[in-house]
């Protein structure tokens, strides 16, 4: 059901960890729905993303799709890592089954949240970047 | 190919090699319709009686009462739907259990529609059902009790007797599913009062597309499926021999080797309990402890979620199966350890793995062993698993 890429992202996942004192950090999904992806920024004072780390609580989709998303946002800047959508998430992994196209939503709003808490931390407006969905604890 | 270790008996189990003997004359040699009078035909129709005959000797029932169906979620539908059927100008009220199969709980959803009234009775943490509230349930339009025998999920073994006898107290008929009972756990009909049974070959090492629907005698069950005469009329279509001689050899074979295996599957499944309670943290048991059926082991892993659990498991030749979401095809994990009072997050953590006689001590090992360390990988990637940690709470 999953793609050879999707399976080696399972396998061996990039970028899995923790970043101590990120730029920003942001937690997406929920425990009920059974997926719950936090990402790690460590963001120059350029605005180029140089480091990136996650955590996920998910399916195997659900880590591959954290793994690619930090793959295809390192080294971009902020603005770069704006545009990096779902879609490219999901094509850079020769697709999804389905169902687990909210996977990659999720990975989206991962990154978009982490972006967020940069934004607020060093009291910036980063164009195009809306307020994420707080729904951790519902 | 690598080991493989097959840990989902509850799912389907291997066909018996006695089984596939016992069958293939019926493919190419006796090959006739049973319906017909020459001689090949005849020999499949002795055939079939003959597994009939083996069959009701299983469960203390007569062989008219036996009638072969096309699997469980036949024999299940047949059962309420027809019971509803027959039964309607009497009452429109059925009661069942929360934790019931989907082709028991889906064909209730369907009879609501049709304007039925169901109750669906709670289970205990350990996932027996809840005596007093089944009884008192029992209105003067109830028309059918069905509970399960044995739970496919936690493997939960349901007090049958004891539910038999409220029903029979109260002149209600009562169903039980007994596929995943059926062939691994000892059940009379007579004794445990039971009015319809319904069973599956593939889950007793015999052939899948295979099953049947005991009905005492006495309760005239309409069809559900119409055509010719076979099964004395009550379910047509040409009988599927070779199934049906397989599920009669399966049912032979449960039936001789069933206290053996019992014994054995128990001694795998408590060491495997063990190891996993004592060696992996944050692990539960889910189903009783002590009546649950021999070959099933159903635990909650914290903070890690079943898909990814069953991939990696699958990564070292380990089938098994979950009841988290992402298992299931919806949002929600499974409706069974939600019923037993688990939160969403530790149901999406579950683990199911059935045994079976061909199980050994070292496939238990390896399992466990792979276990805790994929255990320990998905935990360091959960961030349910850093903020359990950051809290102070582990130990």
């Amino acid at each position: 059901m999953y793609s050879e890429k999707v399976l080696d992202h399972f396998e061996n996942p990039r970028n899995m960890g923790e970043i101590e004192n990120a730029s920003g950090m942001g937690t997406v999904g929920n425990a009920k729905c059974g997926d719950i992806m936090r990402m790690y920024l460590d963001i120059d004072d350029e605005g180029v993303i140089r480091d990136v780390k996650f955590k996920t609580f998910g399916c195997g989709a659900a880590i591959a799709t954290s793994s690619m998303a930090t793959e295809l946002v390192k080294g971009k800047t902020v603005q770069e890592a704006l545009k990096v959508t779902n879609k490219a998430v999901m094509e850079a992994l020769d697709g999804l089954p389905p169902v687990k196209v909210h996977c990659s939503l999720l990975a989206e709003e991962a990154i978009h949240a982490a972006l967020w808490d940069y934004a607020q931390k060093n009291g910036i407006v980063i164009e195009g970047l809306e307020k994420p969905k707080e729904d951790i604890n519902d | 190919m690598g080991r493989l270790v097959y840990l989902d008996n509850a799912a389907t189990t291997k066909t018996s090699p006695e089984v596939v003997k016992a069958m293939l004359p019926y493919f190419s040699e006796s090959y006739g319709n049973p319906s017909s009078i020459y001689t090949i035909g005849s020999e499949a129709k002795t055939a079939v009686e003959t597994a009939r005959e083996e069959i009701a000797a299983s469960i203390g029932a007569q062989p008219e009462e036996i009638y072969f169906t096309a699997g469980g979620s036949e024999a299940d539908n047949w059962a309420i739907k027809m019971t509803a059927q027959m039964l309607s100008d009497k009452g429109r009220h059925i009661i069942t259990s929360a934790i019931e199969h989907h082709a028991v709980l889906h064909t209730c959803e369907y009879l609501e529609k049709k304007g039925f009234e169901v109750t669906y009775i709670g289970v205990d943490e350990d996932g027996v059902i809840k005596l007093d509230e089944l009884e008192r349930a029992i209105r003067p339009d109830t028309i059918l009790i069905t509970v399960m025998a044995a739970n496919n999920e936690i493997g939960t073994i349901q007090p049958v007797r004891e539910i038999g006898e409220i029903a029979r107290k109260h002149s209600v008929l009562f169903h039980t599913d007994a596929v995943q009972a059926y062939g691994h756990e000892p059940i009379n009909v007579s004794e445990d009062m039971i009015d319809m049974l319904s069973a599956s070959g593939h889950k007793l090492n015999g052939p899948k597309g295979i099953g049947f629907l005991y009905v005492r005698k006495g309760i005239r069950l309409p069809n559900l499926i119409h055509g010719g005469q076979q099964e004395r009329g009550r379910r047509a279509g040409t009988e599927n021999v070779p199934g049906i001689v397989g599920l009669g050899a399966a049912a032979k074979e449960a039936m001789e080797k069933m206290s053996d295996r019992k014994a054995y599957e128990t001694k795998l499944r408590d060491y495997m309990i063990e190891r996993l309670l004592t060696e992996i943290p944050y692990c539960r048991l889910n189903g009783h402890r002590t009546k649950r059926l021999a070959n099933n082991v159903n635990v909650s892993i914290r903070f890690i979620e079943g898909e990814s659990l069953l991939m990696m498991l699958d990564m070292k030749g380990i089938c098994a199966s979950s009841g988290s979401a992402c298992t299931s095809g919806s949002l929600d994990p499974s409706h069974v350890l939600l019923a037993i009072g688990l939160p969403h997050e530790i149901a999406h953590g579950s683990l199911r793995m059935t045994l079976s006689d061909e199980t050994t001590m070292e496939d238990i090992d390896y399992t466990v062993d792979a276990l805790k360390k994929i255990t320990e990988r998905l935990r360091n990637m959960s961030p349910l698993y850093e903020d359990f940690v950051k809290s102070g709470q582990a130990e």
